[in-house]
This record gives structure tokens, sequence and C-alpha cells, in this order.
């Protein structure tokens, strides 16, 4: 059996005035699987992931999410087709409780509307009611629910970035786009990262595209990666292949020289 | 967590006690200490409706005074008789629609709400894309188009004559009337799941498009929800003062509300309501510093602007010293009144 | 409209108009440097009017030494208000110094009621000022004339400031990136006090020719001129020295053309200005000039 493409890519491109930040970016996503897309600061990535999730409208090519093009799509829209986010900075609904910011991502699929809430009709409390266990009930899976009612800003970094992703997992999503995750971890914190992205994507049915910028860190959960450098996809393939491209060790020896120096 | 059943009930008898105060008040209190019971009603309407475009959505909006002005007219409009209209118009004769027009005083404040949100609507599409302090001065530009507009329609509004005699239907009762609805109202989308997602759209814009929300339709919505209760406030505020024209609807009303909800706390209602009543008394009580005051023969000087020199200071002192305001960002829950009756049962 | 008349009307749109500029470069200035608008900066202007005033009817200094005295303390009443009102808010979100500038804009306003009342003052005008001259067919107050080409001298000295001095070099700098001056040893927060002494003497001076040519002091009179010279600042471009002189004349220009041309709208011509401020924010959100900054996530 042919397994199925969940998100496709085709020459997408990104200028900002004179620079091309990321340059014909080709990419077919199977469904179910984890795949990545790295390289060194600067390379692009998050340009790409903006341009899948509708924060940019690409200056040329086009993105398909399960077979239906959603080029040019507002952020809220691809959403609700199914595609979730996080951000590289974490972006938390800073005043609000931990609770509140998983049900705002229930929200894009609440049925009943602000002025059922007024009327107080039956419906909505019962909907309502739903959201917020369920909120509850992805709070448990990520071990954050002993903190649902303190403010998001409050939490230590970990439990925020823990909370990002609970936060974009509560839209019901098929696809899943995370801006490195493991940024600010140690070692051991990433493993266990790492572990844990591949049960949520068992748990959830998820397909999941993983930017990370130290290569090192994907090699074990990742089945297929891209590699980006100045805009240019200089690699694709399984890890065992990246690893031992020339073009790759060159991008990374070279960030690492500037790094050193 | 509390039955819900219960937290139903104490509101219930919540409102039973203001009624029974109301009740008391209607009766044992003189003329000057009932219109400030009626002010008290009217600010918390038009602070909880600016805390909610601004405390809970973020949008900073100075244009109250426009969706008010915008309520006040409308609502005299079809409140006064078509003989009173009649003996006021004197310069320009009305417009024979404005002539006739007429409505039940709930009606008519009903319709200064919906034009006013109607307005919001039709003037936030457009301006709500601006951002900070672009959005503020727009819509300050917007409540000074509105000023100069209420000036040069004397057909409509009688120039800069403006109003006077209104029916004064505007009693204790329609007035904290329409204050609990108001708060029930914003209470409710407050503690909503929508609400959730406007201090979304408050803290973080991208991550909430990231959530799937479409910010632009709800800014909107909030946006038109705040400008027909500010539009309500207007509507009651023309028939408590019973005189209304042009000046008075100048940037100071919206500093004032904008004074309210800032003291009371951007984001809590319960600080809007405690703040509309601390600050509104403490107006009337200012007005003894600018008029004169007589001690036996002996005449001490009232200083006009005294008022608004300590009110700014207050504001001031408030926006370096505790920004969050009275309340931050916290809420009246019956929870707590509970949690401290539960608290002295078990040490006893 | 005759020959005469359309002079007449371009002079005093030329005066009207050099007197908002004079106003839009503090806008600008400050709105460039700490992405502020600062509301009390017509209450400096009002101030700087009454400061004259203060002077010679009051104390009964020599009208050049009022003036000068008067210019100079403005400018440091602007420094104070920085100090106090805005810099301990610079790590606040911005709209808490808006809240903050606006509670100035009141304070000022009302202290100004209680100190002068708010009974309309006249003004004292040397009457060498007041002597009409004949042009040809146009008559001409020497100040008509001379606003113009003082306020002209005064922006010239500015330009100097900020584009041939140190400071002014630090003003630009703060103005591009205000984390990266610190960083550099810029003197932040002297330079910053000084925008806001010139931009206050400025305002001072505009305030002082705006009495003497209508000439009629009250606590309220710096809010329309205020919120002009503001949208002037943006039309031309916030932040652009050249842009608030360009901004101003125009809407001066403008306003005085529109009402001769059809005086049935002089009602409204306290409105054109808001007009014109809300239309090109709905064409280009962040002002005709300025750059728009994305949000980088
Ligand atoms: N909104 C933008 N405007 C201008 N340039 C941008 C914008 N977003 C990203 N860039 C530029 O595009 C390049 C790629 O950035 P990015 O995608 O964030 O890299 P990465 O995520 O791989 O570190 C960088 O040079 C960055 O400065
Ligand atoms: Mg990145």
């Amino acid at each position: 059996m042919k397994p199925e493409v969940i998100l496709e890519t085709r020459k997408l491109t990104m200028r900002f005035g004179g620079l091309t930040a990321v340059d014909d970016f080709n990419a077919k996503i199977y469904k179910g699987s984890i795949v990545g897309l790295i390289g060194p600061n600067g390379a692009g990535k998050t340009t790409c992931f903006n341009m899948i999730s509708g924060f940019y409208a690409p200056s040329d090519g086009r993105v398909l999410f399960k077979g239906a093009d959603i080029t040019g799509t507002p952020p809220h829209e691809v959403c609700r087709a199914g595609v979730a986010r996080t951000f590289q900075n974490i972006r938390l609904f800073g005043n609000g409780t931990v609770l509140q910011n998983v049900m705002v991502g229930c929200h894009v699929r609440q049925k009943t509307s602000w002025w059922q809430t007024v009327l107080y009709l039956p419906s909505n409390l019962k909907e309502e009611k739903a959201i917020a266990e369920k909120s509850r009930g992805l709070l448990k899976v990520f071990g954050l629910e002993h903190l649902a009612g303190e403010k998001a800003k409050s939490l230590p970094y970990g439990a925020q970035r823990r909370l990002e992703i609970a936060r974009a997992l509560a839209t019901e999503p098929q696809f899943l786009l995370l801006d490195e995750p493991a940024a600010g971890m140690n070692p051991q914190e990433t493993n266990e990262l790492m572990g844990f992205i591949r049960d949520i994507r068992e748990q959830f049915k998820l397909t999941i595209l993983l930017i990370e910028h130290d290569m090192k860190v994907v090699m074990g959960v990742c089945e297929h990666m891209w590699v980006l450098d100045y805009g240019e996809t200089i690699a694709e393939g399984p890890p065992e292949s990246i690893k031992a491209n020339p073009k790759v060790i060159e991008a990374y020896l070279g960030e690492e020289a500037i790094a050193d120096a | 967590m509390m039955e819900r059943k219960l937290k139903i009930i104490s509101n219930i008898m919540a409102t039973a006690v203001l009624a029974m105060f109301l009740w008391w008040a209607q009766t044992n209190l003189g003329a000057y200490h009932t219109q400030i019971l009626n002010l008290i009603a009217v600010n918390i309407i038009l602070a909880l409706s600016l805390n909610l475009i601004y405390g809970f959505t973020g949008m900073f909006s100075l244009g109250h005074a426009g969706f008010m002005a915008i309520g006040a007219y409308t609502c005299s409009i079809l409140i006064m008789t078509p003989a009173q209209k009649e003996m006021l118009f004197i310069l320009q004769k009305a417009y024979p629609w404005v002539q006739e027009a007429g409505a039940p005083f709930v009606v008519a404040v009903v319709a200064g709400g919906l034009i006013a949100a109607l307005v919001g609507l039709v003037v936030g599409a457009p301006l709500l894309r601006l951002g900070d302090d672009y959005l503020g001065i727009a819509t300050l530009g917007f409540a000074e188009i509105i000023r100069v507009l209420a000036n040069n329609i004397p057909r409509i509004t009688n120039g800069a004559l403006g109003f006077k005699g209104i029916p004064g239907y505007a009693n204790i009762w329609w007035n904290f009337g329409w204050c609990l609805f108001a708060l029930y109202f914003i209470v409710r989308i407050v503690n909503s799941n929508f609400g959730n997602t406007l201090m979304a759209i408050r803290d973080d814009e991208p991550a909430a498009k990231a959530m799937g929300i479409n910010i632009f339709r709800y800014k909107l919505l909030s946006f038109t929800i705040g400008s027909f209760f500010a539009g309500i406030g207007g509507a009651l505020l023309a028939s408590l003062v019973s005189t209304i024209d042009p000046k008075m609807f100048l940037f100071t009303l919206t500093f004032n509300v904008l004074m309210i909800v800032v003291c009371g706390g951007l984001g809590s209602l319960t600080g809007s309501v405690l703040a509309s009543i601390a600050i509104t008394i403490l107006l009337e009580w200012l007005r003894f510093v600018e008029n004169p005051i007589f001690i036996g023969d002996f005449e001490l000087k009232g200083i006009p602007g005294m008022r608004m020199v300590v009110f700014s200071l207050a504001l001031l002192f408030i926006i370096l010293f505790r920004r969050e305001g009275l309340m931050g960002m916290r809420e009246f829950r019956w929870e707590w009144l509970l949690g401290l009756f539960r608290k002295r049962g078990e040490v006893k | 409209m005759s020959w005469a008349m359309f002079v007449q009307h371009l002079l005093n749109g030329l005066t009207l108009g050099s007197l908002y500029a004079l106003i839009a470069i503090g806008y600008t200035m400050i709105y460039g440097i700490l992405r502020l608008i600062n509301f009390a900066h017509s209450e400096i202007f009002m101030l700087g009017a009454y400061s004259v005033f203060w002077g010679v009817t009051l104390i009964h200094l020599p009208w050049p030494i009022a003036v000068t005295l008067g210019i100079l303390a403005v400018a440091a009443l602007g420094v104070l208000v920085d100090r106090v009102a805005y810099r301990p808010l610079r790590d606040a979100p911005r709209s808490s110094a808006l809240i903050s500038a606006i509670g100035v804009s009141f304070f000022l306003q009302n202290l100004a009621i209680v100190v002068f009342s708010a009974i309309p003052r006249e003004v004292y005008r040397p009457t060498w000022l007041e002597t009409v001259i004949l042009v040809g067919d146009v008559r001409v107050l020497p100040l008509t004339l001379l606003v113009p080409v003082l306020s002209f001298l005064l922006m010239l000295g500015l330009i100097y400031i900020v584009y041939k001095t140190k400071a002014g070099l630090g003003m630009r700098a703060i103005s591009k990136d205000i984390e990266t001056s610190y960083t550099m040893g810029v003197p932040v927060n002297r330079i910053i006090a000084l925008t806001f002494g010139i931009g206050s003497a400025l305002a001072a001076a505009s305030g002082i020719m705006w009495a003497l040519r209508y000439p009629q002091l009250q606590p309220i009179m710096g809010i329309i001129p205020g919120f002009k010279a503001f949208i002037a600042a943006v039309v031309g471009g916030i932040g652009s020295i050249q842009g608030a002189v360009i901004g101003g004349l125009g809407l001066g220009l403008v306003e005085i053309m529109a009402v001769a041309t059809f005086p049935e709208l002089a009602g409204y011509r306290d409105a054109l200005a808001f007009v014109l401020l809300i239309g090109i924010l709905l064409i280009k959100p962040t002002g005709l000039m300025g750059v728009k900054l994305e949000d980088k996530l």
C-alpha cells in the first residue's frame, strides 16, 4: 500500500526585498511520519513554517494540504483545516491561566457561539463544560494538570514549551509543526521530549514536522529530513544519508567555525 | 469548583439585596444623593464597555465619547415630545422625521445602543487594523468628527445649542436595571471560552491566529458590543442630566471613563465596578473644592479646575506606581467569600 | 477669488502652517525616539503662550526678556515631564506611557485653569507688529510675514542640531534602535531629555507666536492645534523632521484654502484634519512614510 501524502510544498519561495530567505523548497510529507527541517541559524526554516501556516504569503510556489491548495490562506483557516504550530520563541497567552490557554485552542472546534453564552443556553453550557474537561485531559497528558490555575507566564521554561504543544493539540490538528521545541533544554530533557513527541504522534494520530537547529537532536526521531542553508535545500533524505552528506557537514562546519570565533 | 446552582442563588440574592438598597435609597435619599447613585450606575456601564474593548481585547480605543454622543442624541430625539422639539429647534426646523420620531424610553435606549453599535461596526471594520497608539488617535479622531458633525447638522441635533429639558425617565430602577444587564452580559462573555479568545488576542495576536481565531472578526465583535453599551450609557446619561450639547462629548468624557477603567484594573470587571463607585463619589466630593464654601458669612472661594487636577494626578499616580490598578486582573468570586467563611468555621 | 485675496489667504495659510510645523516637530522627534504620542505637547504649547502673558502682564518684564525666559522655562518643563511621567515607563507596555501622557496633558490643562482661570486673557502685543503694511493691494500684518520667517530660521537651527552635532547623531541613533544605542554607550536619557527640551522650546515659540496672531489665551487653546500638528506629523511621516514641516505647512494651507473656497464648510474645519488622518491611516496603517514593523515569529 502506498502511503498517503498529507502535506506537500512545491517550489516554495520567499523573498524579503533582495534577500531570498527560502528558495524553491519542495517536500512531500507522508501521513503519520515524523520529519525534520534542519539547518543553521537564519537558514529559512521558520520562514518555511510561516509560509505553510499562512503567516506569510509565499513569493512563489504552492502549499498543498491533503491535496487541497492552501497557499495564501490566512493562519486561522489553515489551523481550522488541521495544521497547528508552535513558535520558536514561546508565545503563550501570558495573562491567562494554563487551562485557559488550552481552552483557547479548543475554540476553533467549538460549535456554540458567543450569543448562546449570553442567553445561557444549555447547549452552550454543556459544550463549555466539555471543553474544560477536554482541556484538563490534555494537561494531564502533558503533566501540567496541577498547574491548571496558574498564570501561563509564571510557568518555568520547560512547562511553557509543553503547554504550547498542548495548546496546539487542542485545535485537533492532523499535522503539527514544531519550531525548535528543544531550544534551551539540556540533553536529557531533549531526549525525554523527543520520546514524548513520538508518543503523542501515536496517541493523537499526528504527522509532525520538526524544526531543529542542532542536527544531533533530531537524528533519533526523524524518519526523513530536509536540510536548508541560506534558503537553499542542500540535502534531503533519511538521517543516515544526511549525516554522511558532505554538503551538510560543510554547512554545519561553517557555523561551528563562526560559533567558535 | 463551586456548584453552579449555588452561584446562581448567590447572584440572585445579591441582586435582591441591591434592590432592597435601591428601594431604601429611593425613599430615604435626597435628589442629590440619588443622582450620585444614578451616575454610578451609568459609569459602571461605560467602564465595563471600555474595559471589554481595551482591558480584555487589548484595543486602545479613545472613541467612547463619540459612541456616547450617538446614544444620547438618538435617545433624546426619541423621547422628547413633538411639542418640545418644536420649541427647541428655533434656529432651523428639525427634519420631519426627527420632529415626528418618538418611542417609549426602553425602545429609545435600545435604539441608542443599536445605532452606536452599528456605527461601531462600520467604523471599527477599517480602524481596528491599526495598532496601539494609531488606533487610539484614530478613534479619538472619530469621536471628534462625531462632535463636529453634531455641531453642523442643526436640523437633527439643534447644533451648538443642543437639547434642553430631555425627559428624566432614567430613574434609579432603569439605570441599575441596565447596569445589571450590562454586567450580566459582559461577565458572561468574559467568563466564556469566547472571552478566553479575546484575552488571547490581547496577549498575543500571532499565537491567537495560529489557534484558529479569526482575530479581525472577534476584535470587531468586541468593539461593536462595547460600542453598544457605550451608546446605552450615553442614552441613559442624556435622560439623567436632561441637557446635552456637543461640548458635553469632548475628549474629557472619554478620559473620565478611561481613568475609571485604568484605576480599577485593565482586565478586571470587579475593578471597573469598584472604581466606578469610588471615582464617581470622589468626583462629586471634589465638586465642593470648586464651588465657593460659606462658613457663616465668611466665603472661601472655590477653585475651578481643581477637580480635574486632583483626578489627573490620581491617574498619573496609578499608572506610575500601581500600573495594574486596584484589582490587577483579579475578579470577585463567590468562592472567595465562601472560602473566608469556611476558614472561620474551621478555626472554630 | 481675486489675486489679492488669494495672496492674503496664502500668507495666512503659511502663517498657520508654520505654527503647526513648529509644534509638529516636537511630536515627530519624540515619537521618532520613544514611539510615544506626547499628548502633553499641546499643553506645552499653551503654557508657552501663557508664560509671556505672565512675564509681561503680571511681572512687568520687558517683552523680549519675557519671551526668552518663557521659552526656557517651558523647555525645562518639557524635560521635567519626561523625567517624571515617561522615563519610569520606558519598559512598560506602550499604552501605559500613552495613558501617562494623557494624564499629564489633563493635569497641565487644569492646573492652568486653576492658576490662570478659564477666562480668556488678552495678550500684550508690541505695537510694531500690529501696523498694517500695504504691499500692492495686499494688506499684511508684519506678524504674518514674521511668523513664517522666524519658524523657518528655527527649523534650520534644528536641522543643524540633528544632522551636524554629536547630540543630533545620538538622537538619530536612538530613533533607529534604542536598545543598541544603550549598549553602544549613547547617553540615552540625556539625549531624550535634550529632545524634550528642544521640542518643548519650539512648541513654546509656536505658542507665543500663536498668541500674537490670534490674541487670546485660554487653558484649552492647545488642544486643537496640538491634535492638528500631530496629524501633520503623521501625514508627513512621523519621525521625519522635514516631513513634519511639510505636513504642517500643507495642513495650514489646505485648511485656510478649503475654508476660503467653500465658506459653507467652515463649521467642519476642525474635523478636516481628523478625516485626513483617518483616510491616510486606512491607506497606510503606519502613516505616510512610516515603515511596517513585521512581527518576528
Ligand atoms: N519578516 C521578515 N522580513 C525580513 N526578513 C526576514 C523576515 N523573516 C525572516 N527574515 C530573514 O529570513 C532569513 C531566514 O530566517 P528564519 O526563517 O527565521 O531562519 P531560521 O528559522 O532558519 O533560523 C533570515 O535572514 C531572516 O533575517
Ligand atoms: Mg527559526
